[in-house]
């Protein structure tokens, strides 16, 4: 490790600095700060996570074996749609952007905080109000929604379970996200430090800027859609009613719209986390700076093309077919663009695999695997044997889960010692990446196996022939949930006993390891001139005399 | 954790930046563009689907109602922006009644929406109503459309005439001012975004028969 000159952190920190006249708890419920706002987030957003693992794990028990197992049908139904709501909605959507996004972007664009405070507090308590509706949808008479998590016309308007309320979540957690977007754009417009060109930022800041947009393109069609479901559920308008002349296939395209740009909401932060982590554990800066900027926005961009691929099946001229899948495999060009760089940043670099980096090697592997495999989705012929099959299933997990959820364990450990002034475990660190990544891929690929072979999504039972690879895929539930459960543990534990952490463990050299851990109240006494390229490791010398 | 509570409060954390507001509301009216895309689409795909229903379900609608409404909403328009102008030049009371004349506007709006919906009513015309279902599909869509896309706008206007008189308040209390007037510039703003989108409608449902 490098940069190890203990400083020694002071008192005064955004810990005991508020925004507003109260301490204890209001101090926090009521704050502006962009770092505390974060912390917030941090707290709920992982909850959730937790929740939505355990779900996740009631379902593969009752998958365990063929027949019912621990919960009826319609039980199960309620599980994988509550699985995918809370996972997309109340995770992995928010995760990176409202949790490190606000903790760390002003930062490292050397701002005090976002553009406009006030607004980022609304955005949490949307999504706080978002999370109670969809909670309190569970427990109202009525039941449980069981739809799956993309609400398909015309089961949504037929079901009689409780639709209207998780709808209304959904929209309400859509406007936070459009909130936050939005403040993301103004701060990195408006806020940038001096000398801080666009293309000095660090390539978070590029990946979030790109994803804010994503989400205020992207967020209000699908607002309209589920209004428009509720309404329809409401008043029988029949605008999505075949009965009444509407069309149900307008409802997949008016949902897919926004819901295929909302796996580059869900993935592009992380991409940006591990444009950080990458030059930082390699001492080398980043190979392709404005390549990899501008991949993000080309993916922003074409993304927002593509939403038809998941309907390939669904009733569509083949014109629009071969065109939707052609555009489905010019988006995965950018993906492969930032692959390439990141190989190419460690060649030759001084590499130090601490836990963060290991992170970052399992992303690229498991990402991989699931970008690759979504070609065989994107292509015509192919789709149609695999389309609703575990295939889709397997390629989804991949590049959320190993994609994006595993930058968030990446991100998580990267930033803790400057988020809280603790350092972890290092050991256990290195030890959760291992049994993480075994645990996934029991977990997961034996669902490419089973989709290819025609196990279709969602069903509540299936044929013996699946019955080994099911159980190995619930052995490996156990593995990675346990791994899961583990890193929350010592991460706990570091909050509390851990050592206190340097400033700047890594040796990273972005702004947020310049100033103190725990940073203070508006991050900077005086706001900084910026003078080098962001991933210039000459600065390192300065830094440790400064 | 670390619970020493010596809260420092920071002052100021909130600082000003006129072009920073403006910028996050044209966001934020993007948004709204893109919030009522949607229907445009819908209402686009239906109206290939169904051109002549359209047309027919399109002559029961009163255009004279809907002229004067869109006479009413323009004006209005002219008035919050003239109230930009007063404020600017420091007359702070010219601005005020500019602006209760701009609420004024979006009530006789909404008094002119609520006596032509209740017409409607009258004539069993409304979502799942029995003359309506006997009707063909396209005239079903036609009249679902208009319910939803001017209920949302109207829903719109509500909301913007509750934001007028917020800012009405701030100027009474001078916290809008000649030199501070940004958050009446963004009011100023959404009620545009308001009007534009009526002048959307109104072509759409009133005037192509």
């Amino acid at each position: 490790m490098m940069g190890q000159t203990a400083v020694a952190v002071k008192a005064d920190n955004f810990y005991h600095q508020s925004t507003n006249k109260y301490s204890g708890i209001l101090s926090w419920l009521l704050t502006i700060d962009h770092k505390r706002i974060g912390l917030m987030y941090m707290v709920s957003i992982i909850f959730f996570f937790l929740v939505g693992v355990i779900v996740g794990v009631l379902m593969r028990l009752e998958l365990m074996a063929p027949g019912k197992t621990i919960v009826d049908a319609q039980t199960y139904n309620a599980l994988f749609t509550l699985h995918g709501v809370i996972m997309i909605f109340l995770f992995i959507i928010p995760g990176l952007p409202a949790i490190f996004g606000n903790f760390f972007l002003p930062i490292q664009i050397g701002a005090r905080d976002v553009a406009f405070p006030r607004l980022n507090l609304l955005s949490y308590y949307l999504y706080v109000i978002g999370a109670v509706l969809a909670l309190l949808s569970l427990v109202l008479p009525g039941g449980p929604i069981d739809t799956g998590w993309t609400f398909y016309i015309p089961y949504s308007v037929r079901s009689t379970t409780n639709i209207s309320l998780p709808l209304l979540a959904a929209f309400i957690l859509g406007f936070s996200s459009i909130l936050t977007g939005l403040n993301f754009i103004t701060t990195v417009h408006r806020l940038r430090a001096p000398g801080m060109g666009f293309f000095k930022m660090p390539l978070f800041v590029w990946a979030t800027y790109a994803t804010a947009w994503v989400q205020i393109i992207a967020t209000p069609v699908v607002g309209i859609t589920i209004l428009l479901v509720i309404i329809e559920r409401l008043f029988g308008v029949g605008i999505f009613d075949p009965a009444l002349g509407g069309d149900p296939i307008l409802f997949q395209h008016m949902f897919w719209i926004y819901s295929h740009p909302a796996v580059y909401i869900m993935i592009l932060p992380a991409m940006g986390v591990v444009s950080e982590i990458i030059p930082t554990f390699s001492r080398r800066t980043i190979f392709g700076y404005t390549a990899i900027a501008m991949s993000s926005l080309a993916i922003a961009f074409v993304g927002y093309l593509v939403w038809a691929h998941h309907m390939f099946t669904s009733g569509m001229s083949d014109t629009a077919r071969w065109i939707f899948s052609l555009l489905t495999f010019l988006v995965a060009l950018p993906s492969g663009v930032k692959v390439f760089n990141w190989v190419a940043t460690m060649y030759k670099g001084s590499i130090d695999p601490q836990p963060p980096f290991l992170w970052v090697m399992a992303f690229i592997f498991l990402f991989s695997i699931g970008g690759l495999t979504g070609l065989v989705l994107g292509a015509l012929a192919t789709d149609v044997h695999v389309h609703d099959t575990y295939f889709v299933v397997a390629h989804f997990h991949f590049v959320m889960f190993g994609g994006t959820g595993t930058i968030f364990f990446a991100a998580l450990h990267y930033w803790f010692p400057k988020m809280f002034g603790r350092m972890y475990n290092v050991k256990f660190a290195r030890i959760s990446v291992a049994t993480f990544f075994i645990g996934f891929m029991l977990l997961y690929f034996p669902k490419f196996i089973m989709g290819y072979m025609g196990m279709p999504r969602r069903y509540y039972d299936y044929l013996p022939q699946f019955a080994n690879l099911q159980m190995i895929s619930t052995i490996g539930s156990w593995i990675l949930s346990g791994t899961i459960f583990f890193i929350v543990g010592y991460l706990l534990h570091a909050l509390f006993k851990g050592p206190k952490a340097p400033s700047n463990p890594w040796g990273g050299v972005t702004l947020e390891w310049h100033i103190q851990s725990p940073p203070i109240m508006e991050n900077f006494k005086t706001i900084p001139t910026i003078t080098h390229e962001p991933y210039d490791f000459s600065q390192l010398k300065e830094m440790k005399n400064a | 954790m670390r619970n020493d509570h010596e809260a420092v409060v920071v002052e100021q954390h909130v600082h000003r930046d006129d072009v920073g507001a403006r910028m996050g509301m044209w966001l934020f009216l993007f948004t709204e563009v893109l919030l009522f895309g949607g229907m445009f689409l819908v209402y686009a795909v239906y109206r290939y689907q169904h051109t002549n229903d359209f047309r027919l379900a399109a002559m029961e609608l009163n255009t004279g109602i809907g002229t004067l409404n869109t006479i009413i909403l323009l004006t209005s328009s002219l008035t919050v922006a003239l109230a930009i102008a007063a404020i600017q030049k420091k007359n702070k009371f010219l601005s005020i009644l500019l602006l209760s004349v701009t609420i004024l506007f979006a009530f006789m709006f909404m008094v002119n929406k609520y006596f032509e919906w209740s017409a409607k009513f009258e004539h069993g015309i409304y979502p799942g109503s029995e003359e309506l279902l006997n009707r063909s599909n396209g005239q079903i869509l036609f009249f679902g459309l208009y319910y939803v896309m001017t209920g949302l706008h109207g829903l719109h206007v509500i909301i913007g005439v509750v934001i007028l008189l917020f800012i009405l308040v701030f100027i009474i209390r001078d916290k809008v001012t000649f030199d501070n007037y940004v958050k009446l510039e963004n009011a100023g703003l959404y009620w545009h975004l308001v009007d534009l989108i009526w002048i959307f409608l109104f072509p759409l449902f009133y005037l192509i028969q």
